[in-house]
């Protein structure tokens, strides 16, 4: 009796757990956090699934692990914005036709007390040397994403190694995606760098603000990779192509510069000129 | 303000479907835990087994096991590059139901084996004289510990609905689709939304409360537990 019920729970779940059947087809794209996070994949896709029939699975990552996802022939393509890591990834073998959808910026945040005197700068490097004179309170990302690689490559520029040189006094890894890294920066009162997006659509700010914006080097450059067949015989790659080239067109394109929070634009379409 | 935020992810996001897919993955996981548990347990205390002693223990070992390690492993066994990449299991509602079914295991098995073998002291005698094989006495067996058999449901049920770190590896929180209740949670706390975050959770433990409510008061000796 007992096992009767437990073995008709169990079917009723499975197949309850099932779902609703999906009679599209449906692709994997693994994204950075910052394009889903935002609200900007929610609000554009169902655009594309209603054009072609092809409903999209939002992986958010991370440009590290998104990469990494693929890699392993578990997405069908991504969507991410780390430069050197994309063309590795493609070097390697797993990714072609890179294509940059859109773009804007990082900006650098702290408190408004602002204890490191960097606010009003358009010098990234510059306020990353500051802070780090000023020993204050400086949250990295540490998760290999994206933001996490563009961090580093400022910290390189001013010719410094702060994990070495505050061992956790004033620089605080936190091995987190960006939220994570915005939430610790709210509680400590402490400087990170963020992606706009993220930055603008984020409900905790505490706190902080702007302090750095308007660095060339704080380019935000978003860019869709589909697999390799060759390396990934069972991406979807129609679908995946598909998905690819709807965001670089004219409607897809009109979609991403359309996206609002607040009044604001978080993302400007650059398919027709990359930056 | 915290109701109208919950008012508002019903409608767009769906909150409806995300505590269903909570429920049936948790449900189902705890189902096969049981049905696997409940038969590991009772054998193990009534058949002399070789071994018996070091699986035991094994078991109650795997009490702790951390759910962001059996996400981990479960990941690379059902990735494509993996050895069960085939089953295309990653990244769906089944890996979920896979890894925590996983994770209560060892709990309703412990328990069931607990429960058991102490009642096979006191009665297996008994049982035997009568004629039963032990086989035949593990159903006696279950429904004299039945009180004891619930609380190991309840408890592998309680690990499965509060778990966050597995499911969320080898489900990948998609939207409309993976996304439960303690990944949502997870979500909208590295959005900022911390109000909403908290009320979700409060949702998640009224649910909580709720199902185990109700498998104990089924469950409990004719339903007579006060």
């Amino acid at each position: 009796m007992r096992h009767k019920r437990a073995a008709a729970i169990l079917i009723a779940a499975v197949i309850f757990a099932g779902g609703p059947s999906r009679a599209v087809e449906t692709i994997t794209l693994a994204s950075t956090t910052s394009v889903d996070n935002s609200g900007l994949l929610a609000a554009i896709l169902p655009e594309f699934t209603k054009e072609t029939g092809v409903s999209v699975h939002v992986l958010a990552q991370g440009t590290g692990q998104a990469l990494a996802t693929a890699a392993h022939g578990d997405a069908d393509l991504v969507l991410v914005h780390d430069p050197d890591a994309e063309e590795k990834f493609i070097a390697e073998g797993h990714g072609i036709d890179r294509r940059q959808i859109a773009w804007n910026d990082f900006v650098v945040l702290g408190p408004r007390a602002d204890p490191a005197h960097v606010a009003g700068g358009s010098d990234a490097v510059v306020a990353f040397e500051a802070i780090a004179a000023a020993g204050a309170p400086f949250v990295s990302r540490g998760d290999k994403s994206g933001t996490d690689a563009l961090e580093h490559r400022l910290w390189h520029a001013a010719a410094m190694d702060p994990a070495s040189l505050g061992g956790g006094s004033w620089y605080r890894n936190i091995g987190g995606g960006m939220g994570a890294a915005l939430n610790a920066a709210s509680a400590m009162n402490a400087y990170t760098l963020s992606d706009r997006g993220t930055w603008l659509s984020f409900g905790n700010k505490g706190d902080l603000a702007v302090m750095v914006e308007g660095d060339p080097r704080l380019l935000n450059r978003y860019d869709v990779i589909l697999l390799d067949p060759k390396t990934h015989p069972q991406a979807k790659q129609q679908p995946a192509r598909g998905l690819a080239d709807w965001l670089a067109s004219p409607d897809g394109q009109a979609a991403i510069g359309g996206y609002k929070l607040n009044g604001e634009q978080l993302f400007h379409p650059s398919a027709a000129a990359p930056k | 303000m915290c109701a109208s935020d919950l008012l508002a992810v019903l409608e767009t996001d769906g909150l409806g479907r995300i505590i269903a897919l909570s429920l049936s993955v948790s449900l189902s996981a705890t189902a096969l835990a049981t049905l696997f548990g409940t038969s590991l347990g009772a054998v193990l205390a009534i058949y002399p087994v070789p071994g018996r002693r070091v699986l035991v223990l094994i078991i109650n070992a795997l009490l702790g096991l951390p759910p962001v390690v059996v996400g981990l492993a479960l990941y690379l066994l059902l990735s494509r590059s993996g050895p069960l990449g085939l089953l295309a299991l990653l990244f769906t509602p089944g890996a979920m139901v896979i890894a925590q079914a996983l994770l209560a295991l060892p709990i309703v098995a412990a328990l069931v084996y607990d429960a058991t073998a102490a009642s096979w002291m006191e009665y297996g005698a008994a049982l035997q004289v009568d004629g039963a094989t032990r086989m035949q006495s593990i159903p006696h067996l279950l429904a004299i510990t039945r009180d004891r058999l619930v609380t190991a449901i309840l408890a592998g049920f309680g690990r499965t609905i509060s778990e966050v770190g597995a499911i969320l590896i080898v489900g990948g929180n998609i939207a409309d689709y993976t996304r439960t209740m303690t990944t949502a949670i997870v979500l909208e706390t590295s959005m900022g939304d911390l109000s909403l975050a908290l009320g979700l959770g409060f949702v998640l433990i009224g649910i909580s409360i709720a199902v185990s409510t109700t498998i104990f008061t089924l469950g409990i000796k004719g339903g007579r537990w006060w």
